[in-house]
């Protein structure tokens, strides 16, 4: 059943060899002549574009496959291979990872394009696009891996990528610091996985530790070893796909440039956590427990991020909690193991996601790097190409009946409703509404009202036809995506549900109408709610708020960040510095110096007899003399 | 004797052991610098070439040594000069002629006082080290990891930084310290092996347990301060800070390997028992290594004594490796120890050549310099992604296989994975301390100090620092050559130390665990 496919291999090769050439040419010419931008940029797109249209014939040639038999492999090399531990360097695409791929490369390329226009004029362009290229490449190998350590290497890879696009504009201190926040979050998370693929080694690994081989042994896996690797695996996720209490560094995240919180820190490498336990599906059916909690942590994670997005004033980290709230709604459908509909919000997420954030660039790109919301206003007519296509986005977002982003949120809640979580549908449409109002509280003031700052509003202009071009095949996207999946009420077949099952273990509740229409009622309710709350406050002129009490703390994200600082990285710290101070000095080489210290006053004790004088010694001598004659005569017995 | 022996026809180990020392003997007559440069760098890359020889000729299927060569020393006392090599010692033999050409490369413009002494200490140092790894007679060994401290402590004391001389001696002392009981347990053994010095001849004896443990205490000594273990270990930081650029290279790329390949060749086989007994001790001496060395590695200013406290950490997962005694475990210890030399190794170059521009060791005064150093800060981003045991480099794969064993060791003991569990957290604090040194010097803070002046890293140092990360690479993507080499050997060790452990014996000195 199994192809071998000599070409999986260079869809993430591609873009690897991308960032390989552009990083030594910036390299090379960082001091001397500068390399045009034209040349980075198109060289730059090469490796996505080839890796877009080979992700294109993975489609198709899986497509022409029986529907059972759907999975190409390549089998590289054998990497580690010592006693039971085999692990070998290969790929697996299959439905699931073969839409991943589909999305990656198709946005992806889009960013790369993208960028060509945002970063033109910047001194590290070149870099810029070898780090992208580099992120693409650690992407592709974690959704085409063909087991977990082979995902584990792209995981790693996209967090480093991550990290040195977030500290891109290093002058300022501040961006280096989410950096460094970003990684170190996420290697907490990435302990989990690893922990977690170990403990799975040890138990069903003994056959092969791909994909394949593990989920023909799951079922001999124990209970509670289930559960432990299940919710370790979820740790890590936690960490990539920013959940509580690990989303603290997507917000920060923010401070590389916004090409890379478009493709990055919405669209792609968030997702991971996502892709991952639907990748492990055989293992999470097992364990209902483990569901359970990751719905329930995915379903509060995605209230509280809604909370800390109604009063966030930068449009970046307005849409970065977006993100970690929409993330949270995909991580509640992966728990009731409604995967398919986890994956498809995952799909037109990407589409919508992308296109807000690469409109958001449009709009600070006008405004000369002005991120603060109660800076602008009256935009709609300065920027018409971002005004539309954002509105787009914003409607899918918020769940507007017939965009994407309704179809995919209305799967996931007519899940929980189906798998019997009332609370989870009940919070989960709360969020729902919330979302339409800071969505559309941040749209509003952008674009409407008047202009809060004269001066930046005349020198702003319409970004070039390199951003609006991606703009606008989004905002397509954005729109059709969801009729994809059309559910059976709307007359549709669930298209994507039917690509995906094959890869995914999956079990459907039979559908009732009733359930059905509840849900779609209930969201299309939660839509308006939010909307016309947000239009009365800031649809014609928008003021901004002075927030009081509860509203002020919920600005300030209930102190999170200082509460983790207290308990966390200053006990470290602290730690840290009495070991190196107090323990290593003093008990730790305390023995050692004692005793150079002892043969130290020993030596100054003997000192105080070698006095230098001949007559002195001449005592000393007569004195031995006595005491040993004394001796003699004693012991002969003379 | 000899069946444990496979002869070469070409002394190609003595010869590797002697051309340094050939070296230094024409230095002697050489009074120009220049040429006693160009004579070090030609003799060093022979060896360095004529080691590969050692790879090309390695025969994978046999369990004995390799290479062999013997010689009547002092014939009264049976001590015999007899070297060889096995999958333990053939990669640190090869490890230590490569490293070396590039010591003194790295050397070339740091060392500007008394360059002909300084490149004779290092060829007597490359003599007496290559020694150690092929010693096949204790006598031998212990002869040469003795003389091994002397062009050491010369190095630290004349070429080191402002408190050389308390680091020198630190160091002499220290380590010579621990080796004395070594001495006592060789003489031990000699008198027990009708007196015999011959080091396999000393190996799977069923010595009373009771000796077999002072005998491993004597070991433990010996190697535990050179590895260093914790608590063990106060010795490294101030010899690191103070040893010039190439002596810092040799003491973490070489010098600490001293003391686990001791464990391998001398522990592990000679006292099987008392290995088992005190098993338990060890594997948490190296877990609070690697924990400790983590934490105090977070709060260095100095990037030196930053990098030794990681070697700290690094070199207890080493200890740990080898202690679970079983193959993924001790497989991996011993390409840890590879990938130890080649990623310390490599940042401490780097720190060379920061300290040969800023002339100072610490963080706040090389921040921010990757600004005008593209190049390099290329290069120190991949090593330090190695030493933090990035996916794709080195370390990963050393790492990996070393918790895989450990896990596999607690389950098939049938309990909780505590111990691999405890050295998780090390990776995390392995990130955070590599990640705090990167982020200073590639950019800074707001008040970095001027560098602008501040030239990239010339041809020479390209030259030096690329071979180190092709290894990173090379070992991180494709280590199974490497693992070949070293298999039979390992797999030969485990297989005798399961039969020759004597089950009879239960002494449980850990009977809690």
């Amino acid at each position: 059943m199994e192809q071998s496919t000599p070409y999986l291999g260079f869809i993430p090769l591609l873009p690897l060899a991308g960032a390989l050439v552009l990083g030594l040419m910036h390299i090379a010419t960082c001091q001397g002549k500068r390399i045009p931008d034209k040349l980075y940029g198109i060289l730059g797109c090469i490796g996505p574009f080839i890796a877009l249209i080979l992700a294109v014939k993975v489609f198709f040639e899986l497509k022409a496959l029986d529907e059972g038999k759907r999975v190409l492999l390549q089998r590289v090399y054998n990497w580690i291979e010592v006693g039971d531990l085999k692990i070998s360097m290969g790929f697996l695409a299959d439905p699931l990872s073969s839409l991943m791929l589909l999305f990656v490369t198709f946005v992806g390329f889009l960013i790369h394009l993208y960028s060509i226009g945002y970063m033109a004029g910047d001194k590290n362009f070149g870099k810029f696009f070898a780090y992208l290229n580099l992120f693409l490449a650690s992407m592709l190998l974690l959704v085409l891996g063909d087991g977990p350590v082979v995902m584990f290497v792209g995981w790693e890879g996209v967090g480093l990528c991550s990290y040195l696009l977030i500290s891109f504009y290093s002058e300022d201190p501040a961006n280096v610091v989410a950096g460094n926040k970003a990684f170190i979050v996420n290697r907490i998370g990435d302990l989990g996985f690893v922990l977690g693929i170990s403990f799975l080694f040890w138990g069903i690994g003994a056959d092969g530790f791909d994909y394949i081989s593990l989920e023909a042994s799951a079922t001999n896996l124990n209970p509670t070893l289930g559960l432990t690797v299940c919710l370790l695996l979820f740790v890590g996720a936690t960490g990539k796909s920013a959940q509580i209490p690990l989303y603290v560094w997507l917000p920060d995240a923010m401070a590389g440039p916004t090409p890379v919180s478009a493709l990055i820190h919405a669209a792609t490498m968030v997702t991971a956590g996502v892709y991952m336990i639907a990748r492990f599906s055989f293992l999470y059916v097992q364990v209902p427990l483990a569901g359970e909690i990751i719905a329930w942590v995915g379903i509060l994670t995605a209230l509280l991020a809604a909370i800390f997005g109604m009063y966030q004033r930068d449009i970046k980290k307005i849409l970065a909690y977006s993100t970690v709230s929409q993330l949270g709604y995909m991580f509640a459908a992966v728990g009731l193991t409604a995967y398919s509909a986890g994956i498809f919000h995952v799909f037109t997420h990407a589409f919508f996601k992308a296109l807000l954030f690469l409109g958001a660039g449009s709009v600070i790109h006008a405004l000369h790097h002005e991120q603060d919301i109660w800076k602008m206003g009256g935009l709609k007519k300065k920027l018409p190409v971002t005004y539309w296509t954002m509105l787009f986005g914003a409607l899918a977002l918020a769940g507007c009946p017939l965009f994407s982003g309704f179809f995919s949120k209305d799967e996931i809640l007519y899940s929980a409703l189906a798998h019997g979580h009332g609370a989870i549908w009940f919070i989960g449409l709360i969020v729902a509404g919330i979302t339409a109002y800071y969505t559309f509280r941040m749209f509003f003031v952008v674009f409407h009202g008047k202009p809060a700052d004269q001066s930046l509003y005349d020198k702003a202009h319409e970004s070039p036809p390199v951003m609006t071009v991606p703009l606008v095949i989004l905002a397509v996207g954005a729109v059709f995506a969801g009729f994809l999946n059309l559910p059976h009420l709307f007359g549709g077949h669930l298209m994507v549900s039917h690509w995906l099952s094959p890869s995914l273990v999956e079990h459907h509740p039979d559908p009732t109408l009733a359930l059905e229409l509840l849900a779609v009622g209930g969201s299309i309710v939660a839509f308006v709610i939010g909307v016309s709350i947000a239009y009365r406050k800031f649809g014609t002129k928008a003021q901004e708020p002075v927030y009081r009490g509860f509203h002020k703390f919920a600005e300030n994200k209930f102190m999170v960040d200082e509460l983790f600082g207290a308990l966390i990285v200053t006990p470290y710290r602290y730690l840290s510095q009495g070991i190196s101070r107090i323990i290593e000095p003093w008990v730790t080489d305390g023995p050692l110096k004692s005793m150079a210290l002892l043969y130290r006053l020993s030596g100054l004790a003997f000192k105080v007899f070698q006095v230098g004088l001949v007559r002195v010694y001449a005592i000393y001598m007569v004195l031995g003399l006595s005491i040993m004659s004394f001796l003699l005569i004693k012991t002969l017995n003379l | 004797m000899d069946q444990h022996l496979v002869f070469s026809s070409f002394p190609i180990l003595s010869t590797l052991i002697f051309l340094p020392l050939v070296a230094a003997l024409i230095m002697l007559f050489v009074n120009s610098e220049r040429y006693c440069k160009y004579i070090s760098l030609c003799f060093t890359s022979v060896v360095a070439v004529l080691s590969l020889v050692l790879i090309v000729g390695f025969d994978t299927e046999t369990t004995k040594f390799q290479f062999a060569e013997k010689a009547v020393w002092i014939s009264s006392l049976d001590i015999n000069y007899v070297v060889g090599i096995d999958g333990i010692s053939i990669l640190l033999v090869v490890m230590t002629a490569l490293i070396m050409p590039f010591c003194i490369l790295a050397s070339w413009s740091y060392i500007k006082l008394r360059v002909k002494a300084f490149l004779i200490c290092l060829m007597v140092m490359e003599t007496a080290m290559i020694g150690v790894f092929v010693a096949l007679d204790f006598i031998l060994f212990y002869v040469l990891w003795e003389a091994m401290l002397i062009p050491m402590y010369l190095i630290i004391g004349i070429w080191g930084g402002p408190r050389k001389i308390y680091a020198s001696v630190k160091f002499f002392l220290y380590t010579l310290a621990g080796s004395i009981l070594l001495l006592v347990a060789i003489i031990w053994l000699y008198w027990q092996n009708e007196y015999s010095f011959f080091i396999p001849d000393m190996m799977w004896h069923h010595y009373a347990l009771g000796s077999q443990i002072l005998v491993f205490i004597a070991f433990f000594l010996a190697f535990a301060i050179k590895v260093p273990m914790f608590p063990f270990h106060t010795w490294l930081p101030a010899a690191h800070v103070e040893a010039p650029t190439a002596g810092s290279v040799i003491l973490a790329s070489i010098l600490l390997k001293m003391g686990t390949y001791g464990f391998l060749r001398f522990a592990l086989p000679i006292v099987p028992d008392a290995t088992y007994q005190l098993m338990p001790f060890v594997l948490w001496l190296s877990i609070a290594g690697i924990i400790y060395g983590g934490f105090t590695a977070l709060a260095q200013n100095d990037m030196k004594k930053l990098i030794a406290y990681s070697s700290v950490g690094h070199m207890g997962f080493v200890t740990l490796g080898i202690f679970i005694l079983n193959k993924q475990g001790i497989e991996g210890a011993i390409l840890q120890m590879i990938n130890h030399g080649v990623t310390t190794g490599a940042l401490f170059l780097c720190v060379g050549m920061i300290y040969e521009r800023t002339h100072s060791r610490e963080l706040s005064m090389a921040a921010g310099v990757g600004k005008y150093m593209p190049i390099f800060v290329t290069f120190l981003t991949f090593f330090s992604l190695a030493s933090l045991g990035f996916p794709g480099t080195n370390s990963f794969v050393g790492e990996f296989m070393i918790l895989a064993g450990t896990f596999q060791f607690d389950i098939e003991a049938g309990r909780f994975p505590w111990l691999a569990l405890a050295a998780i957290p090390g990776a995390l604090l392995a990130a955070a301390y590599m990640l705090r040194m990167l982020q200073r010097i590639i950019w800074g803070g707001v008040d970095n100090p001027d560098q602008s002046w501040i030239k990239d890293i010339n041809a020479r140092e390209i030259v030096i620092l690329a071979p180190f990360l092709f290894f990173v690479l090379w070992i991180g993507l494709s280590p199974g050559p490497f693992l070949d080499l070293i298999d039979a050997s390992v797999t030969d060790l485990l297989q005798n130390l399961t039969m020759h452990r004597t089950h009879s014996l239960s002494l449980n000195l850990m009977a809690p665990y």
